[in-house]
């Protein structure tokens, strides 16, 4: 791996270059605003789910068809993902530009594995359980919630995916940090969600 | 003022498709929402024509739902938000000291979703008929099952675009205020404006979310037979009715909310006094805001929540009279010995305040419960709303236009005609308004397309549509008058009301480009105002003069939108029975939506790729301009 762009850029970068700029605290700023924003969008999914919850229409109900093993595992995953973007952040603070895209590339393939696990119980609930959007008002509700989450985590796969590529072409600079700094603050917000999606729909649902 | 800095430079339609100057966008905004507001003003006029006499048949009853659902529609989403959006982008950077807004990229995409998501909407006028379930589109009436024409899809779709651009402008005037203010203006030194924007923007963010997930799931209950609202199915419709008002009350707060602060930018300047209670007038801003977010089963006490909820929500309700009431006060108290000029901006800042509080004791009165049950869906709601929305908030929007016409244009709009439009405007907005309070009192309900003789409503339907005409004739002389400025040479003075007393009064009317040649010190409260009693002759500069570096012009921010229209359109129409097999072809396979969520997306690649390293306009390029004639 090419080191050359860390090193023309390692003497003038400051600590956190992803602050070292008005456009890139700005753009920090206003990524924060946008989460709260999201937080009330994914509020108001999950109002509506629990609302709906035991509404099942005769189809299959949440204990039927959970299975907790796979959902735990996905948790895992996610939650390990967060954790490598982490380490993304604090290589980049220490200037590592190579640890920095092997961390997102790790944080990348994770959050892949994680969407694998999703569309199989999706497409298994779908064949195997005749569980689909239109059966009832939870189906509707869950597969709304759990899918909207899941394309955050898909969106956040080719953003972060088109990251690593610009740290290959453009090398850590002030630009290019913030970019990734608000990148891990999102993966961080769609895992806070996944938490909470783990707990409300999977785990009430396999105890309610 | 038209030379090249640099090759970056468009020219005419290019420019505006690609422009990310605040002030232009600005403009954008106000081209937009008069047009909009110009549907919505001949859709109203078409209702009352309706209205005008007992068992009418001018339009029929299909065609009056799809009027009242799109007048209101269209004035609230459509209409009002950009010329608000459009006052914001015209002035916060300049009371700010800034030289433009923190994400130029951002404004101009706001703009462009916006004007797409309403275009979408308006589509459906010759796309096989209006959404016609009313502007709140309750379920089940909105559903497929009473609701069969594709009206209600161009509902959520259009307005899930628009209401991304609102969002979108909502996080970017956040960041902009709270990043970009000159040195020395802290917080409690901003303008009312800047201050009443500032807050409705924080609404605009913890609001709109919640609509745009009511929209996708009535959206999917239409389009993808989800079961959201079916009861048949295990549905609650109710839920809608949450999901709506919960976005839906904060956005009355969020309308009248900059009103509120051209009010309170207009009213100082022309008594010659300083804003009395300047930390109270901020206190209950922020308190209104707050309030506007517990309240909103206001609008659902005849749903059936019960005693308990009902009461609440009646209370919290009442209470948000108290901040609106100190702000009623405070422009009492700063008009109270002051040296008042009756200009046209001051005619409609004076109007607004009667006017708004009788929209207000009309609001106490439905924050009753009990009483409620009585009001509830009559026309007395609908003169309660039209009081606050028409009376309130755009009689401020038009008091903010001929107040910074001159800024945004450079020419001063003519005040005879100002003051004869003010004055159409005000007796017809009464007289259409006023017997509505009456007529909801007698019985006669909201949103019917006709009535029986004989009950007392004919001569108050008459009146009342005699003062719609008025109104719009009003309205009709404000666009003369901007017609007719229009075509008068450029040239007003930096401070054309002479008493101005914020920062853009301080630069050349319109400012130049980078607005700012040095950007000022900010010391105190009115910072001009200061500088002037001072003795001063500007304001004294915070910074040397330097090269400023601008933001290049892009088409991305236009494309985008194009690709979100594209995708919303398709849609809408994928589970459509089409009789030509390639019309199937492309839209029954999601074709359609593949093909515009790409350019969308790619547009966002190529901006991602791409730095923009902007241009810079050089100290002698700024010597040149400086000057002033
Ligand atoms: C003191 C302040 C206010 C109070 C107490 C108040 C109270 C209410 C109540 C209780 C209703 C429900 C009536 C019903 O449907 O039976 C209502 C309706 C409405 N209010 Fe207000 N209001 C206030 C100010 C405002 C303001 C400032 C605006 C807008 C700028 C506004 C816009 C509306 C609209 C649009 C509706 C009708 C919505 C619909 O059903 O179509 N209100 N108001
Ligand atoms: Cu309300």
């Amino acid at each position: 791996m090419s080191t050359t762009h860390a090193e023309t850029v390692d003497g003038a970068l400051p600590h956190e270059p992803e602050k070292a700029t008005l456009e890139g605290r700005n753009k920090v700023l206003s990524f924060w605003l946008f989460l709260g924003g999201e937080a009330v969008l994914f509020g108001t999914l999950f109002a509506t789910f629990l609302a709906l919850r035991n509404q099942t229409n005769e189809g299959p109900t949440a204990g039927e068809l959970f299975q907790l093993p796979m959902t735990a595992a996905a948790t895992l995953i996610l939650l390990v993902s967060s954790l490598t973007s982490v380490f993304a952040v604090q290589a980049m603070h220490r200037h590592k530009v190579a640890a920095l895209r092997v961390w997102l590339m790790i944080t990348v393939l994770l959050g892949l594995g994680f969407l694998g696990l999703e569309i199989y119980e999706f497409a298994e609930y779908v064949r195997a359980e005749k569980f689909g959007m239109t059966t009832s008002a939870f189906s509707s509700a869950f597969y709304t919630l759990v899918g909207f989450h899941g394309a955050h985590v898909a969106f956040g796969v080719l953003w972060i995916s088109v990251l690593i590529g610009q740290l290959y072409k453009k090398g850590l600079t002030v630009v290019t940090a913030p970019k990734v700094y608000v990148s891990a603050m999102y993966w961080h917000f769609i895992d806070v969600v996944w938490v909470f999606i783990f707990t409300v729909v999977y785990l009430l649902g396999k105890v309610g | 003022m038209a030379h090249a800095h640099s090759v970056k430079r468009h020219k005419g339609l290019m420019d505006w498709l690609t422009t990310v100057d605040h002030k232009k966008i600005a403009i954008l905004y106000l081209l937009a929402g008069g047009l909009f507001f110009g549907i919505g003003g001949i859709e109203a006029v078409l209702i009352r024509l309706q209205l005008i006499k007992p068992m009418n048949d001018f339009v029929s009853a299909q065609t009056f739902n799809e009027l009242i659902t799109m007048h209101g529609t269209t004035m609230i989403f459509l209409g009002v938000m950009p010329v608000i959006f459009a006052l914001m982008n015209a002035v916060i950077p300049l009371q700010i000291g800034a030289r433009d807004v923190a994400f130029p990229f951002l404004n101009s995409l706001g703009f462009w979703t916006f004007l797409f998501g309403g275009i979408l909407l308006n589509l459906s006028w010759i796309m096989g008929g209006a959404p016609d379930a009313g502007w709140t589109a309750y379920t089940p009436l909105s559903t497929t099952t009473y609701s069969t024409t594709h009206g209600v899809d161009f509902y959520t779709v259009g307005l899930q675009i628009a209401g991304l651009g609102t969002l979108i402008g909502g996080i970017n005037f956040l960041a902009t205020i709270i990043t970009m203010r000159a040195p020395g203006m802290s917080f409690m030194r901003m303008p009312m404006f800047t201050w009443t924007s500032f807050i409705t923007s924080a609404m605009i963010l913890f609001a709109f979310p919640a609509i745009t997930v009511g929209l996708v799931l009535l959206s999917f209950d239409r389009i993808l037979g989800a079961n959201f609202f079916e009861v048949a199915n295990g549905g609650n419709p109710v839920l809608w009715q949450h999901i709506f008002w919960i976005f839906g009350h904060p956005e009355v707060y969020i309308l009248i909310l900059p009103a509120f602060g051209v009010i309170s930018e207009v009213i100082p300047t022309f008594a010659r006094k300083r804003l009395f209670g300047y930390s109270s007038m901020v206190f209950a801003t922020i308190l209104i805001a707050f309030l506007g977010f517990m309240v909103w089963a206001h609008h659902m006490f005849t749903t059936g929540l019960g005693p308990v909820a009902n009461a609440l929500f009646s209370i919290a309700t009442m209470l948000i009279a108290v901040p609106t009431g100190i702000k009623i006060f405070n422009w009492l108290f700063t008009m109270w010995g002051g040296q008042i000029r009756f200009t046209s901006p001051n005619l409609f800042a004076i109007g607004f305040i009667p006017t708004f509080v009788m929209g207000g004791v009309t609001g106490v009165m439905l924050a009753s419960a009990p009483a409620d049950f009585q009001f509830h869906d009559t026309y007395f709601v609908v003169a309660h709303f039209h009081y606050v929305i028409v009376g309130g908030l755009v009689s401020g929007l038009l008091s903010g236009l001929h107040y910074w016409w001159p800024k945004m244009f450079g020419r001063m709009l003519n005040e005879s005609l100002g003051k004869l439009s003010f004055w159409f405007f005000i007796i017809g907005f009464h007289l259409t308004f006023f017997v509505q309070h009456f007529l909801g009192l007698m019985g006669m309900q909201r949103r019917v397309f006709t009535y029986l003789p004989n009950q007392g409503f004919d001569t108050l339907n008459m009146v009342s549509t005699i003062g719609a005409i008025l109104m719009g004739i009003g309205i009709l002389i404000f666009l003369i008058n901007a017609i007719v400025t229009a075509t008068k040479p450029k040239g007003v003075a930096d401070d054309p009301w002479e008493d101005g007393r914020t920062l853009e009064w301080a630069i050349p009317s319109p400012p130049p480009e980078y607005n700012f040649k040095q950007i000022p010190l900010v010391r105190g409260i009115d910072a001009l105002w200061k500088e002037k009693m001072a003795g001063n002759k500007g304001m004294t500069p915070a910074e040397p003069l330097g090269p400023i570096h601008m933001p290049s012009p892009t088409i991305l921010p236009f494309v985008m939108s194009v690709g979100i229209f594209i995708a919303g359109l398709g849609f809408m129409f994928s589970k459509e029975q089409f009789s030509n097999s390639f019309m199937s072809l492309i839209f029954n396979n999601w074709i359609v939506v593949i093909i515009g969520l790409l350019i969308t997306f790619g547009s966002m690649l190529l901006r991602s790729l791409y730095d923009d390293h902007g241009w810079h306009i050089e100290v002698d390029e700024l010597d040149e301009e400086g000057v002033k004639a």
